[in-house]
């Protein structure tokens, strides 16, 4: 039951190097383990994606992820992409937009979202409301971020055109 | 009139008032940490020597506990220390949620953990602390505990019928509590009447699912007797007395702290026995204990609400103007009522709403609370309201369809009128002051009802049914003591704030009621700003922690604005006030003769610069030898509020619902929503918005997706979020919110709350709107929610 596996891996651009027993999910490694409490647990079986972070560069469900299988990889959760700026624009829609409410889903929603922004950058309101479709929000029933991603994907692609 | 000094009322732009924040669309100064991953929610929270605890939980809706085992348990690697209801019913009181002014009610004492015998599926009933909660789960499943499955009463409907499962025998029968409401003469009125409708609806039972599930760490330190308790709740006071009392500590012995909370509409405001057991067990070990649920327990254990069925009649004169309302209410609780509100509440506030909106002579409700062996119930965003504006606006289409009348010209035509207030409903309640009639003509000015009766019937030749449904409703807020309070519930009504100056001019508010997410640091830094004169980024708020905030009632039935509102208000013009005499003082002026705009003391007639108030600061906190000896410098002020007129306020508001019914599948997808809703004075436009259109959702999710389906075995078969469905970005409707703005002159503020109006209506707009849609194929459907399968079944598709 307690076996243990060691791996190294990139998180938020640090080694980090743990040994970790084999049941421990991605999502729990980064909260416990790291101190990464930016994205949540909330149904811990893949539905919700309050958990999502990045990983090789995907969108995944941290809940569904074992660590032990990250020997090498590269994980980038809400605390490295606020960091390194990459999601900047989006994060200030949100809050202009009031987008986040009580904010629980919202780490995960953005890593969703910034997927839209690098994967379907002229997404219409229906796009976008299917691709956010795997991230559960009580709060603010979804029309504020809808907005939000869609200024966000107006502004990039104006100054793109600039 | 309430006036509060705005830049519109004075004919100014925003810029020529700067530091106006009332009315204002301010972005939440505590989003920024939300968007970044920087927030604290309970879970987030480590502390030295933390152990973890997880629960076992009765897999039988009714059982005796014959024995438990904790032999192999303990041997676990990892496990520290098992506890059972014995154990922990040591150090613990057990409680008995009824309130004094709900005639008659009863329920039966509740201990963390049970000590004889488990009474629904998910109740806790043996608790393993562990280092780490996947230790503690190992734990449990090592646990060896014998259960002698008992008979259990599941179906509310046969809760009082000779041969029910009587669920607590010294109680002598399952009936928690019935009250009947009646004006005028109902029995002529339907006699006399020139159509009768009727109709038997059902709300379904279903839950808040916040997506942070319930969570606690209780710190008990031996040293100094004091039990600190982070949890994610919506009330640190109440739940500092529960501590206190139930644990026999003092009050003061006991500080709640309430960071970041994700999501509760409702649901973190009650005592868990789960909760309770963590609080006890660190007690008992002198260390910090956390629980974390987990969603299968969340679905378990959280409390559940809206199982109920309504049967309902609407007397009509030939004209359709409405006589009499005739309403019985049927709802099961689960087998205790939730401390300390009680389980009676939402069936109470069935009997206080129905017909709600309306002008009419004739009424009689009653509600019937029974227990039965499901998870409990108690109050979930909007209680009761969203089961009488199902009942009160289903009622009142089926008159418009039996009178062959538009369903928008009967609400004109029964709407109480705009000019009618102050005045007292048939269901007892007292109204300051409504907009039904206005609000209805701002909801036709924003959705276009020809246009889309044209596209109905255009859409109907081809065989798409579309529907449009409209829902008129009341919402009630601020309450008084008369809530709670008067029942003997340790609640407060009143509310608190402190706001003080710093030296370098900035402000630091501290508040009784919490936040949750609707935005109450926001409009309370807007408030303080306002009522100082300060930029809103100069005020800091302090929310979520009983040993430095005024004592308060939390935030709950929308008074985080009209009550913790007033209150920072109150207190930002108290200190206001100190500073300028201060100011005087300093400047040998008259204190009334300055103001302050935008955290500079100015000559009040010419808005001459007099002196920045970090130099007031400056001077009283460092060089207070300087200001004359006798003169009064606390830039610090403390006020309270508590409604005293009436022992409620009252909004309203009118919701219309677009969609279209797949008559081949069932399914119903929304097309379009509105909402008008008056809230009274609108603090943060933006936010308000955001609360309806949220709101909104939560009513769509019980109308369309949400149940708590059990079997019947009492077993609950919806315990992950792939069974229970929530409403998805994709399925949502974009939502049209406007507003009426009828301030109550309890407050100078006017702020009457805006959380759960959208919930309130949701429903009874989308099955009006769906009946709507069904009305060419003869089909109704009046049991929420409304799946595909009992639409096919309406239609006859299935049998």
């Amino acid at each position: 039951m307690n076996r243990r596996i060691d791996i190294t891996l990139t998180v938020n651009g640090e080694r980090v190097s743990r040994s970790v027993d084999t049941r421990l999910h991605l999502i729990d490694f980064l909260r416990t383990e790291l101190g990464l409490t930016g994205a949540h647990t909330a149904c811990e079986h893949g539905v919700c994606g309050a958990c999502t972070v990045r990983l090789d560069g995907d969108p995944v469900r941290g809940c569904l992820v074992m660590a032990a299988s990250l020997d090498g990889s590269v994980v980038e959760t809400i605390e490295g992409l606020s960091d390194s700026g990459e999601i900047r624009d989006l994060q200030e829609a949100f809050v202009a937009r009031n987008a986040a409410q009580c904010g629980y889903c919202t780490p995960g929603m953005l890593v969703t979202a910034a997927d839209i922004l690098t994967q379907a950058p002229n997404a219409s309101r229906e796009e976008i409301r299917e691709h956010i479709s795997g991230n559960y929000c009580r709060c603010t029933g979804y029309q504020a971020i809808v907005d939000a991603v869609e200024d966000v994907l107006k502004s990039r692609r104006k100054s793109e055109a600039a | 009139m309430n006036e509060i000094v705005t830049p519109k009322s004075l004919g100014l732009s925003r810029e020529d008032l700067p530091n106006s924040y009332i009315g204002r669309s301010v972005p939440r100064p505590n989003a920024r940490k939300l968007v970044e991953g920087r927030a604290t929610y309970t879970d987030d929270v480590t502390l030295p020597r933390l152990v973890h605890a997880a629960f076992l939980r009765s897999p039988h809706a009714h059982a005796r506990i014959v024995s438990i085992d904790t032999a192999a348990a303990l041997a676990v690697p990892g496990v520290v220390r098992v506890f059972t209801g014995a154990d922990l019913a040591k150090v613990c009181d057990p409680w008995v949620a009824v309130l004094a002014h709900l005639k008659g009610m009863k329920s039966a004492p509740q201990y963390p953990l049970p000590l004889e015998r488990a009474t629904w599926q998910g109740e806790a009933v043996v608790a393993v602390v562990a280092e780490t909660r996947a230790a503690a789960e190992d734990g449990v499943a090592a646990l060896a505990v014998a259960f002698d499955a008992l008979p259990a009463q599941v179906d509310m409907e046969t809760a009082l019928a000779p041969g029910a499962v009587v669920i607590h025998p010294e109680l002598g029968d399952n009936l928690v509590f019935t009250r009947t409401a009646e004006t005028g003469n109902v029995e002529a009125a339907i006699a006399g009447a020139h159509k009768v409708v009727e109709a038997t609806f059902h709300t379904g039972r279903h839950t808040g699912v916040t997506l942070e599930p319930r969570s606690i760490i209780a710190d008990y330190n031996r040293a100094d007797g004091t039990l600190t308790v982070h949890h994610s709740t919506q009330a640190p006071h109440m739940m500092q007395n529960v501590f206190a009392t139930q644990l026999r500590m003092a009050e003061g012995d006991v500080r709640v702290i309430c960071k970041d909370v994700g999501g509760s509409y409702g649901i973190k405001v009650h005592v868990y026995p789960d909760e309770m057991a963590v609080a006890c067990m660190s007690k008992i070990m002198g260390r910090p204990v956390k629980f974390i649920a987990d969603r299968f327990e969340a679905f378990g254990s959280d409390i559940h609400a809206r199982d109920h069925r309504i049967k309902g009649r609407l007397a009509v004169d030939a004209e359709g103007r409405f006589l009499a309302f005739d309403i019985d209410d049927l709802t099961g609780i689960g087998p205790y009522s939730v401390y300390p509100r009680t389980s009676a509440v939402e069936g109470n506030q069935v009997v206080n709403l129905c017909g709600g909106p309306y002008a009419f002579d004739n009424y009689r409700c009653t509600t019937t609370v029974v227990l039965q062996n499901k998870a409990p119930t108690s109050q979930y965003r909007a209680v009761g309201h969203p089961i009488a504006t199902t009942v009160t606006e289903g009622l009142v289409d089926l008159a418009a369809e039996a009178l062959g009348i538009d369903p928008v010209a009967i609400r004109r035509k029964n709407l109480i009128r705009d000019d009618a207030y102050p005045c007292t409903s048939p269901a007892g309640m007292k109204f300051e002051g409504l907009s039904h009639h206005a609000s209805l003509d701002k909801l036709l000015e924003m959705v276009p009802v020809e246009k889309i009766r044209a596209d109905q019937a255009e859409q109907r030749k081809r065989g798409v049914y579309r529907g449009l449904g409209f829902a008129s409703f009341i919402e009630l807020t601020n309450p008084s003591p008369f809530m709670y309070g008067i029942g003997g519930a340790k609640i407060s009504a009143q509310d608190g704030c402190t706001v003080r100056m710093d030296p370098d001019g900035s402000l630091v508010a501290l508040s009784g009621v919490t936040e949750q997410g609707q935005g109450t640091e926001a409009i309370l830094a807007q408030i303080v700003a306002h009522g100082v004169g300060v930029p809103v980024s100069k005020v800091k708020v302090v929310t979520g922690d009983t040993q430095t905030t005024p004592y308060g009632g939390g935030t709950w039935a929308c008074r985080g604005a009209g009550i913790g509102g007033e209150a920072a208000l109150q207190s930002a013009i108290a200190l206001k006030e100190q500073i300028l005499e201060v100011a005087g003082a300093m400047l040998q002026a008259q204190a009334a003769s300055l103001d302050i705009v935008m955290g500079e003391v100015v000559d009040k007639a010419t808005g001459q610069v007099r002196m920045p108030l970090a130099e007031l600061g400056r001077i009283v906190y460092y060089r207070g030898d300087t200001l004359p000896k006798d003169l009064a410098r606390e830039l610090v002020q403390t006020r309270h509020f508590i409604t005293k007129e009436y022992p409620f306020a009252f909004t309203n508001g009118i919701q219309a619902s677009w969609l279209e019914v797949d008559v081949e599948t069932g399914m119903v997808k929304l097309l379009e929503h509105w909402c008008v809703e008056d809230c009274g004075r609108v603090i943060n436009p933006m936010l308000v918005d955001e609360q309806v259109r949220g709101g909104i959702v939560q009513g769509i999710g019980g109308a369309l997706y949400e149940h708590c389906i059990y079997n019947e075995d009492g077993q609950l078969l919806t315990t992950t979020l792939a069974d229970y469905l929530v409403p998805m970005a994709a399925e949502m409707p974009d939502m049209h919110v406007g507003h009426v703005e009828t301030p109550t002159k309890e407050s100078l503020l006017g702020a009457k709350g805006a959380g759960e109006a959208g919930t309130a209506g949701a429903p009874a707009a989308i099955m009006n709107a769906i009946n709507d849609a069904l009305s060419p194929l003869g089909a109704r459907v009046l049991a929420q929610p409304f799946t595909p399968d009992r639409i096919l079944r309406a239609l006859g598709t299935i049998a």
